[in-house]
């Protein structure tokens, strides 16, 4: 247990996980799931927000089971290597409120820092100027913890706090599971579904769950991080997490290609636009939110897994903030952005430039 | 005389944040950190790795751990 242990944390060990994540969620598009998209945490949590009806949007309601794997796998590893830590108490309002922006600039794109990679490796040219926003939101984030930026600490608390979002996360599985789809059905008792677009597109829910599983139990053993792959590398020169990533997208890039999923271009690109300008501008703010809560959308639900309860609120801040964005006319389709897409960038990047000059300690 | 940092509570990348701080003002010596999640320690010891700094001894303490590293001067 112990080398196995040790093993996460070397190189070869985030190249094999950033190998693994790569691969599935590749094969995930393959066995049903949206356009490059295999795996979105965003696009996902905004699914489920749709699913359970905090927006009425009809093409993106499905409670993603990924989502659920995620959580629960990261629950399951913390367990096994005795790392889960129950905490809470690091200004969780304003964690809540980095989750909603973070939310609102990465529907503006179209995806998080997965999706962009996965966009990437599958061809989509727009997700260069995503990426470019990712890593301009992030530089401007290290600017604000390198002047003392942070959100203080966290105490320890009960282990059943810690345990509130895996237990949302199982809640989520029941309903899942007690109101299936039902073909060609908008509703299942309470819960919604699409019956076309990209929410009614998806792999059978045992395989989307047990490689959401897999994926939580080996990204929360190698502490696997978009966010803070850029970040390490920008602030410390420290290119052990960033490895992962470029694995993640190098094996998802030659999946891709095997399976008949690359198709080069700008034009017509599965769940995409070609507004480059906003492409860019959701994703600075995105990339701005995700580093002054100390995590990528992905990251934030494996260290929920393992009882950071302030984690746990982001995720919510994020589903809420997907309910606003398309009941509020924020989120982008493939025509363009929202009617109000551009207002929401800037009023979130004025709120989070709020929050990174006036929380610093020094 | 050895310096302790305190990173208890603080999620990435304050602990490095902290510990890089410390180097800077340290040169060489002994230095202590404290933190209190595996992913810290991991970073800490990795940065502190970075820096030339060796890291002597990790001790698990009051669900946490201290993590002493040291430079030669």
């Amino acid at each position: 247990m112990t080398g196995l242990k040790k093993f996460f944390a070397t190189r070869l060990g985030i190249i094999s996980v950033g190998a693994f994540i790569g691969v599935f969620a590749s094969l995930l598009q393959k066995w049903g799931n949206p356009g490059n998209m295999g795996i979105c945490v965003a696009c996902f949590e905004r699914d489920i927000a749709g699913a359970i009806g905090f927006h009425r949007a009809a093409v993106v309601q499905y409670l993603r089971p990924e989502i659920i794997g995620f959580v629960l796998g990261s629950l399951i590893a913390a367990y096994l290597f005795k790392e889960f830590r129950p905490r809470v108490g690091s200004a969780p309002i304003v964690r809540f409120m980095l989750g909603v922006f973070a939310m609102i600039g990465a529907l503006v794109f179209l995806g998080c820092p997965w999706r962009a990679l996965l966009r990437f490796a599958g061809g989509d040219g727009n997700a260069i100027f995503g990426l470019l926003g990712l890593i301009g939101g992030i530089w401007i984030g290290t600017r604000f913890l390198k002047s003392g930026y942070n959100l203080g600490r966290t105490e320890k608390t009960y282990t059943s706090a810690g345990w509130m979002l895996p237990l949302i996360m199982m809640g989520f599985l029941i309903l899942l599971l007690i109101f299936p789809q039902v073909q060609d059905e908008a509703k299942s008792d309470i819960l919604f579904y699409s019956v076309k677009g990209p929410g009614s597109m998806h792999a059978p829910l045992i395989i989307s769950l047990l490689v959401g599983l897999g994926i939580g139990f080996l990204a929360q053993r190698s502490r696997f991080c978009t966010m803070g792959s850029f970040r390490d590398l920008i602030l410390f020169r420290e290119a052990h997490l960033f490895t992962g990533l470029a694995t993640l997208a190098v094996f998802a890039f030659i999946t891709n290609l095997i399976v008949g999923q690359f198709h080069p271009g700008f034009a017509k690109q599965p769940v995409a636009h070609t507004m480059g300008l906003w492409n860019f501008g959701g994703m600075v703010l995105a990339g701005l939110a995700f580093c002054l809560a100390g995590g990528c959308p992905g990251r934030q639900l494996f260290l929920a897994g393992e009882g950071d309860g302030d984690a746990a609120v982001f995720v919510l801040g994020m589903i809420v903030g997907a309910g606003l964005s398309h009941n509020f006319g924020l989120a982008s389709s493939p025509e363009g952005v929202g009617p109000h897409g551009i207002a929401a960038v800037i009023v979130g990047l004025l709120v989070c430039l709020f929050i990174g000059f006036t929380m610093r300690k020094k | 005389m050895t310096t302790t940092v305190d990173a208890r509570g603080f999620s990435c990348p304050q602990p490095v944040l902290m510990t890089l701080d410390g180097i800077k003002k340290a040169d060489s010596g002994e230095m202590v950190i404290l933190v209190d999640t595996d992913t810290s320690k991991e970073n800490v010891s990795r940065a502190a790795r970075s820096q030339g700094w060796q890291v002597k001894d990790v001790i698990e303490e009051g669900g946490g751990y201290r993590v002493t590293i040291s430079k030669e001067q």
